[in-house]
Parts: structure tokens; sequence; C-alpha cells
């Protein structure tokens, strides 16, 4: 295709350049990637023993943020579905961003995994021809399926964007929608099977509940919405990027709806652990109230519904969501909820007490925090960059040496917004 | 039981099939099985000369290897063994032989909490010493009054005598369960189970991702933290290439039975090392073996029959 050695050369001018603000940002970023990849090389010398990770906690902080960042790349695409139903002007704009994070928040949840595996040079095992995937059956097959299917899929409709308007050309409805449309059902999927992941195990019984995939989904709705309302702020502040307040307050009130839901699912699961009061309460009471003198979740556990059940009011009440700082309070608040909810509130009561009915008292060593904070330093650089190239073409700063700069274009075809 | 081989009626080391796959499967010999030869043909070519690993990273699923890439394979493990112990041992890959279907009957009222087996078991499987301390069976100490209870047993139980009042002691292994979770949930197909029942891994195939040990109900799965601590002089030599040769870091392991012994008409060294007799082992499918007997005059129970894993391991009270 032509132009595109100058597309990569006007994309790199475009990450490079910026003030002092953004090259703070970077540079954080890059601390953190450095943080990362020296705790890393710490864990691939000793061996997973670097973690707190033993036999009866056998997966933990790891794997508790890729459940959350699971969540967050399904929800940010899920956006589409209110910005099309009511007709929000930038539709474009919310497709491209949502996608942006999708493929930031995908990449997290692949290096988290690869972080967490014994042998992740053997990678290819699970790969079809060259390996020897358990498909049907394994349901880790699964969801490197449609982890990596959602991945390509948002590069594919992203790109295929971003490039028709970098070089001035309409973008084709026929091509366009139905992608968006295939998008929906991947990101709910990839979220639903990463519920099933652990919904299916019936050695776990934390885990082994139906109401599991909705409250995934349903907490994804939260958190990822959170983080587009704050960036969509940010946005409108450092480009001429039009996103009208009515649409981040309607953002914000699907997000109350999504929370009651999910408070909702969480006290019916309370509910029947509590009140029919089996064997299987002993997960849940390890969580909310400790077994015996353990008792290192149960902060954290109030701490996560605090954090939600005072968002869910921020985000009800018309005021404070229709004012800035309790809308971002809110989003702050729901981001710190429902992390701690479907992270480390999700696995490690799942393995307390083991499934000999031994404690192991987990949290996570230095080099697991810093592993992490490298994951995040890498994915919130790939989002920095994505965003850097893909709003200058969405505002028509950034074109083809040719190509008319209109600012928000439109689709060709009738019906276009 | 007067003979303490478990093939009743048969002496000697008994008649194991020739190393060799269990399963020939002929249906791996298609297109991806060439894709992949091709691939691993062409690599390693390419990079001859740059030792094992690299061979081992390009060969393809145990099950699919022909006797002679298993042979090789295995030739391979001893070298490495050598490297690495600088000790001679003996890997072999005994198939499962025949009309043989492994059943394991223990004894809870025999059973008095001794953990000898747990270290016979370590020896003989050259589990890690410490850092991680890896122990295939766990001893659950667990109160008279209370039952099998899980939320009343304690595996760290201290001792200076046992069986200590009012407890009693419940044993704990891989259940090798016709219905395997963790068979199931692998991604790889690194675990499979076996003709005679031993549910087996492939060291060199285990991505180390440890979806078996979430699904393993009896916490019968354990994952190599570091590289094994394991003391050159106490390495056991006589190994089988799916059981209990040295594991490298990052892989899980598990009970097999002994199949490095097993296989070869012998006993498990646990069932050998009980001081009281409470461990029981045979073929299922022999009338004369001693775990039908155990199973024909006793009443036996499985471990969370609810979740319907249907183990060939069973308890029993036999008084």
């Amino acid at each position: 295709m032509s132009g595109v050695s100058e597309f990569l050369r006007g994309s790199v001018r475009e990450v490079t350049t910026g003030k002092r603000g953004y090259w703070l940002w970077v540079g954080f970023l890059l601390a953190a990637v450095v943080v990362g990849g020296v705790s890393y090389a710490q864990q691939a010398r000793q061996g997973l023993i670097a973690t707190n990770m033993r036999d009866d906690v056998s997966w933990a902080f790891y794997i508790g943020n890729f459940t959350f960042l699971v969540g967050v790349a399904a929800a940010a695409v899920l956006l589409v579905v209110p910005a099309y139903v009511y007709q929000w002007k930038p539709i474009k704009e919310v497709v491209v961003l949502g996608e942006l994070l999708a493929v930031s928040a995908l990449t997290m949840c692949l290096l988290f995994i690869a972080a967490d595996m014994g042998h992740p040079e053997r990678f290819l095992h699970i790969v079809p021809i060259v390996g020897s995937p358990n498909w049907p059956r394994s349901m880790l097959t699964w969801d490197a399926l449609v982890l990596n299917a959602y991945l390509v899929l948002n590069l594919v409709l992203v790109l295929y964007l971003l490039f028709r308007t970098y070089r001035g050309q309409p973008y084709h409805r026929k091509v366009f929608l139905p992608l968006v449309m295939l998008s929906i059902p991947t990101a709910i999927s990839t979220h639903t099977v990463t519920a099933f992941l652990y919904n299916g195990m019936a050695s776990r019984p934390y885990w082994n509940a139906s109401i599991l995939a909705p409250r995934f989904i349903a907490s994804a709705f939260c958190s990822g919405p959170a983080v587009m309302i704050v960036l969509f702020q940010l946005l409108r502040r450092t480009f001429r990027f039009e996103i009208k307040d009515e649409a981040i307050w309607k953002i914000a009130e699907l997000m109350a709806y999504a929370m009651f839901l999910n408070l909702f699912l969480l006290g019916a699961e309370l509910f029947k652990e509590y009140y029919s009061a089996g064997e299987h309460l002993l997960y849940t009471q390890y969580y909310w109230q400790g077994i015996g003198g353990h008792r290192a979740l149960v902060p954290y556990a109030w701490l996560s519904l605090s954090c939600s059940v005072l968002a869910f009011v921020l985000f009800l009440v018309p005021r404070t969501r229709r004012s800035f700082p309790t809308l971002n309070l809110g989003c702050l608040l729901i981001w710190a909820g429902v992390y701690i909810e479907k992270g480390m509130g999700l696995i490690i009561p799942g393995f307390t007490p083991s499934t000999l009915g031994q404690i192991y008292p987990y949290t996570p060593t230095a080099v697991e925090w810093g592993v992490a904070i490298g994951v995040f330093g890498v994915g919130f650089l790939v989002f920095t960059v994505l965003v850097k190239i893909a709003v200058p073409i969405l505002v028509g700063t950034f074109r083809a040496p040719g190509a008319i700069a209109t600012g928000h274009d439109t689709p060709e075809g009738p019906g276009a917004h | 039981m007067s003979s303490r081989r478990w093939p009743a009626g048969e002496d000697g080391e008994g008649t194991p099939r020739p190393a060799g796959p269990v399963q020939v499967e002929e249906l791996a010999a298609g297109r991806r099985s060439f894709l992949r030869t091709a691939a691993a043909g062409a690599a390693v070519a390419a990079l001859s000369g740059c030792g094992d690993s690299l061979e081992d990273f390009f060969r393809r699923r145990f099950k699919e290897l022909s006797p002679e890439e298993v042979a090789r394979v295995l030739e391979r493990v001893e070298r490495r063994n050598k490297e690495r112990f600088g000790k001679d041992t003996t890997v072999r890959a005994d198939g499962a032989r025949p009309g043989v279907e492994f059943g394991y009957g223990l004894d809870i009222s025999r059973c008095v909490g001794c953990r000898r087996c747990v270290y016979a078991c370590v020896k003989e499987n050259n589990q890690s010493r410490e850092h991680p301390q890896i122990h295939w069976i766990q001893v659950l100490e667990m109160e008279k009054d209370h039952g099998v209870d899980l939320a009343h047993a304690d595996l760290y139980y201290e001792a200076d005598a046992v069986p200590r009042p009012g407890k009693f002691y419940f044993p704990v292994q891989c259940q090798q369960c016709r219905n395997p979770p963790c068979v199931k949930t692998c991604p790889t197909q690194a675990t499979w189970k076996e003709p005679d029942g031993i549910v087996v891994i492939d060291y060199d195939w285990c991505i180390g991702c440890r979806c078996c040990m979430s699904a393993c109900p009896y916490g019968a799965r354990h994952f190599n933290w570091a590289v094994p601590t394991l003391p050159p002089e106490e390495l056991n030599p006589d190994q089988h290439y799916l059981g209990n040769r040295p594991r490298p870091k990052g892989v899980v392991e598990k009970c097999t039975f002994c199949i490095q012994r097993t296989r070869r008409g012998r006993y498990p060294a646990c069932v050998e090392i009980c001081p009281v007799g409470a461990r029981k082992f045979g073929n299922l499918l022999d009338p004369e073996s001693e775990i039908r007997k155990v199973m024909e005059t006793k009443r036996v129970f499985i471990f969370k029959e609810d979740l319907a894993t249907h183990p060939q391991f069973y308890y029993f009270y036999a008084t």
C-alpha cells in the first residue's frame, strides 16, 4: 500500500513531539517498564518461587490482574452499543478509543499470563498444527482463542479506520459496521470464557457458581467505561476533540445501572452462602470475615464494597453525576472497587481454604508487584502511543500529504451521522 | 497376602513391554504430524550441534513419537541426568500392560499417621527436598468426633508420638480418577490417563500454567516453583520417563502409583514401607488380587464422591 512509510514516519513524529507533561508521563511509564524488567529477570532466574504463590494458592496476583484487565478490554468496546443507540455524535471516536483501550488491555492480559507461566517459551504447545491444543475440552484453549481473536479484530478495525481517515478517504460502512457489530459479541465472549475458566472447576466451590459469568460482565461494565470517561475529559482538554457532556453523563448513568446489577448479584451470592451455611461458606467467610486469625483479605473486601457502593450513589444521583469532580471521584472508586473484587477478591478465596482444608495466607512479594508495575507500564505506554497517533488523525491534524483535512469527516453512504 | 508382588501368581520382574510409547496414535501420522516433523527436522538440521535442549524444543508430543524416537528421548534424559547429577541412571518408558487396571486401597482404621509413606515416596520419586518441599502424599490428621471433615483437618501436625488420642489419619495422594478434571483442563494435552489408569505428565510438554492444580479436588498436583533441590547421593537412578525422572523447574508433578515400579511388577514404595499394612495395591481386573479381595470383603468409599471423579483409589475401614 502506498504511503505506508510516510504514515510510519508521521506516526513517529506524532509520538516524539509533545509538551513537558507528555514527556513526564512517558518517562514515568518507561521507569515502570524498567522496574518490571528487573523484577521479571529475577523471577526468570529463580523460578516462580520468587512469588508468594505456592501449591495451596497456585494462581494469585498475576491471574487476578489478568481477570480484571479482560473486563476492561471487554467493556471498552461495549461502549459502542450506547454510542450507537443514543446516536452520540462522535461515534467513530468512541469506537476507536474503545478499541485502542481494548488492544492495550489485551496486551497486558497476555503479558500477565506469560509472567504466570512456568515455561512461557513452550507457548507453541497450545498453538494448532505445531502444538497440541486440548481443544475443545480445555477452557484455557478457548480463552487463548477468543482473546487473540478479539485482539486481531480490534487491530484490524482500528487500523482500517485510521488509515482510511489518514488518507482522507471515507470508510465503508459495509466493512466497518459488521466488524464493529462482530466485536461486540466477541467482547462479551472473552469475558464469559474467562469466567468459565474458573466457573467450570468443581474442585473450587467459590468459583463453581453459575452467577460468576454474569457478575463478570456486570463488573466489567463498571471498570471499562470508568477509564473512558476520564480519557474523554483529558482529550477534550488537550485536543480539539468534541464529545458532549451529555454523552459522558449517559455513560455514568449506565455505569450506575451496571454497578447496581453487580451489587445485586453479590447480594444474591452472599445470601445463598450465609443462609444455607453449608461447608462451602468457608471461602466466602475467608474473604469477608476471615477464618480464625487469618484475616488478610478482610480489609480489602470491605474497602472494595465501600468503594463500589459510594461510586454507585455518586453515579445514581444526577447532581453528583453531572459534576466533574464527583464524577471523576466515582470513576476512581469504581476502578478500585472492581480491581479488588475481580482481582485478589476472586482468585485468593477460590484457593483458601485449599482443597484439603488448609489455609495459606498469601500476599504478593516485591517481585510480583514489580512485574505487575512493569506490565501496567507497557500497557499504558502502548495506549499512550496509540492515542497519540490516533487522535491527531481523528481531529484532522495528521493527514497524508495531499489529503484534505476535514476534521470529523463523514462516512460514505446514506444514513451516516 | 504371602506374595509381595502385586500380580498374583507372577514372580520375577514380570514381563513389561519393551520401551515405547503407550498408545501409538495412528491418526497422528497425518498432516499435522508431517508438518511438525518437517519443521523439527529442518530446525534440528540447521542448528545441529547446539545440544539436546534444541532437539527437545522441537520434538513432538510424547504419545506421537515412534519407538526409535522414544529411545532417543530417553537417551537424552539419561545424558541430562549425568550432567546434572554426575550419576548414571536408567530411564525407561515401560508401557501399560494389557489386562491391567491398577487399584489402590487405604485402610483408615489402621493408618497411624507416621508419615513413613510420605518420605519413602519422596526418596523413591526424586521429589524436591526443600524450597520447595514437595510431598506427593499428604497425611491429614482429623478429629474422631468430626469424621472426614476437611474443616477440621490438619496437614501440618507435629506429634511426639502417633496416633494421638482422639485423632485419626487420612492420607491423600493422586486418586488416579477415571474422570480426571486435571486432564480435561490441561490446554496442551501434557497430562493424560494411561490404559492401566495412571494419570501421567510429560514434564517436557507442560507449560506450567497450573490449570490442573486448580482443577484437582485432592491437592494431588504439585508445582516446581524452583529447580528441585535433590542431592545427587539421594537420586534414585531407576527411573521412568513419565514418573520419577528428575523434573525441571516450572512444571507440575504428581503421584504415578510408582509407575517405574508397578509397571515392572513391583509394589509402590508407600505400600512397601507402611508399617501397619494399611496400604493395599493390585490389579482391579484380576479377581484374585489383594485389592479385589478388599473390595469384596470390606465396604470401600471414595473421597469427594459428589464430584464424580470416580477415583481408582479407595478408602475403607477394615476393623
